[in-house]
């Protein structure tokens, strides 16, 4: 039920299950998207309608409500990318073969979220030039004697502690889901040796209770592959308006 | 499967928080390429499909619209066609109303001059016949009044000659006295 990892956790170095995993996923998001992207028709077959409507998620359900405008377009390719890519690599925490959602590792989670850090500051320096960090950090319409308390608060908060939340809410929902159901496991596994006929019953319970775990940990992996692409764009959407907020 | 669990914990000094170097490489690289197969084909293909179809739909409400209109266009002038229509008729009603009532006058008319013809001709009629009369009545009522008049006398007048005079003598009179008091 359990791939072994090619190397143990915590191995330094090394190709590692969670590195095959990774890779594993491109490939499933390339192969079906351009499968279902590849012959198009204006009335469109099974395949081709679940990839549109897999596409149309992101880019209207958070592109274009998010960012809105008319070069939302632009941005539509990664929270595309970041939406799936996340997705996959969380949902294989409830295949049973696969058992690992990637981000419970957080090294892919800084990662992306320090992409999606460099991508909106940019974004921001771009489109309002280096006012862009007054426009960010100092509030407007605030009285004067309470901004030195909200500058450092802005700066912190915006620059400091988002990419780490960004990050981190992924990787702990992952790794805290994935924990959740190992030690089930384990817990199970553990009550069903024992000789005491009443202990080996309470695997039973423990067993009801994995499953809900398990059903949980289901939704959240969609959850936050969801909420980690709407804060991409609401991040995105800040950068682009600063002016107005 | 917790011995594997126990084996980790028991390692102890890995902190979750610090990544793995190569892991991060991977998910890098990975994301890289999966982001460069999104924006050439993928996004490009769904984008070209989702405007030609908004393309698609567009053009058949055009076309749609283009129909209708063209419809009540051809609503339009049959509606013309047929006002004219009855105009038409409603002219040619009119025309016969007016003809008929012409021609029942023409016989009017000309049943009135007949009625008046008639009416002379009987009269022209009546009064040659009243002027036979007459002069019938003359002839007969001088003999009547010379057999009378010779019975009375006592003499004969049975002289033509004689007797004519006499007639046509009193008979002047008479008229000479109608035309008297006719004055």
């Amino acid at each position: 039920m359990h791939l072994p990892a090619i190397l143990p956790w915590g191995a330094a170095e090394g190709f590692s299950k969670q590195m095959l995993l990774v890779l594993l996923s491109v490939v499933f998001i390339a192969v079906f998207f351009v499968l279902a992207a590849r012959k198009q028709q204006l009335v469109p077959g099974k395949l081709q309608f679940a990839g549109e409507a897999a596409y149309g998620f992101v880019r209207n359900g958070i592109a274009k409500d998010i960012i809105g405008g008319r070069d939302f377009i632009k941005y539509v390719p990664l929270l595309f990318s970041l939406f799936f890519f996340i997705l996959v690599n969380n949902i294989y925490g409830a295949i049973p073969v696969f058992q690992l959602p990637t981000f419970s590792h957080v090294g892919g989670a800084y990662v992306l979220a320090g992409l999606v850090y460099v991508t909106w500051i940019a974004i921001g320096i771009k489109k309002n030039g280096l006012r862009y960090f007054k426009l960010a950090t100092v509030p407007s319409g605030v009285p004067w004697y309470i901004l030195p308390i909200v500058i450092p608060i802005e700066i912190i908060s915006n620059f400091v502690v988002r990419p780490v939340t960004h990050s981190l809410r992924l990787f702990a929902t992952m790794l805290a889901g994935h924990l959740i159901v190992m030690i089930a496991g384990s817990g199970i596994e553990y009550l069903i040796m024992q000789e005491n006929f009443l202990l080996k019953g309470t695997s039973l319970l423990v067993l009801a209770g994995a499953i809900a775990m398990y059903m949980l940990e289901a939704l959240i992996m969609v959850l936050q592959a969801y909420v980690f692409t709407l804060l991409t764009a609401i991040y995105i959407e800040g950068a682009l308006h600063a002016d107005s907020h | 499967m917790h011995q594997l669990i126990i084996s980790a914990a028991a390692e102890g000094d890995v902190n979750p928080l610090i990544p793995n170097g190569w892991e991060m490489l991977v998910v890098f690289v990975g994301f890289a390429i999966l982001f460069f197969i999104v924006v050439k084909y993928v996004v490009p293909m769904f984008e070209k499909t989702f405007a030609e179809r908004a393309e698609a739909i567009e053009g058949g409400i055009a076309k749609a619209e283009k129909a209708q209109a063209e419809a009540s266009a051809a609503l339009e002038e049959y509606k013309q066609q047929l006002t004219d229509a009855r105009t038409e008729a409603n002219r040619i009603r009119e025309e016969a109303r007016a003809e008929g009532a012409q021609i029942l006058a023409d016989l009017k008319e000309k049943a009135a001059a007949e009625s008046a013809r008639i009416t002379a001709q009987a009269h022209a009629q009546i009064e040659s016949e009243r002027q036979a009369a007459v002069v019938s009545l003359r002839s007969e009522v001088g003999t009547l009044a010379t057999t009378l008049a010779g019975r009375i006398v006592g003499e004969s007048l049975d002289d033509d000659a004689r007797a004519s005079r006499v007639v046509d003598r009193f008979l002047a009179d008479l008229e000479s006295q109608n035309a008297g008091a006719a004055k």
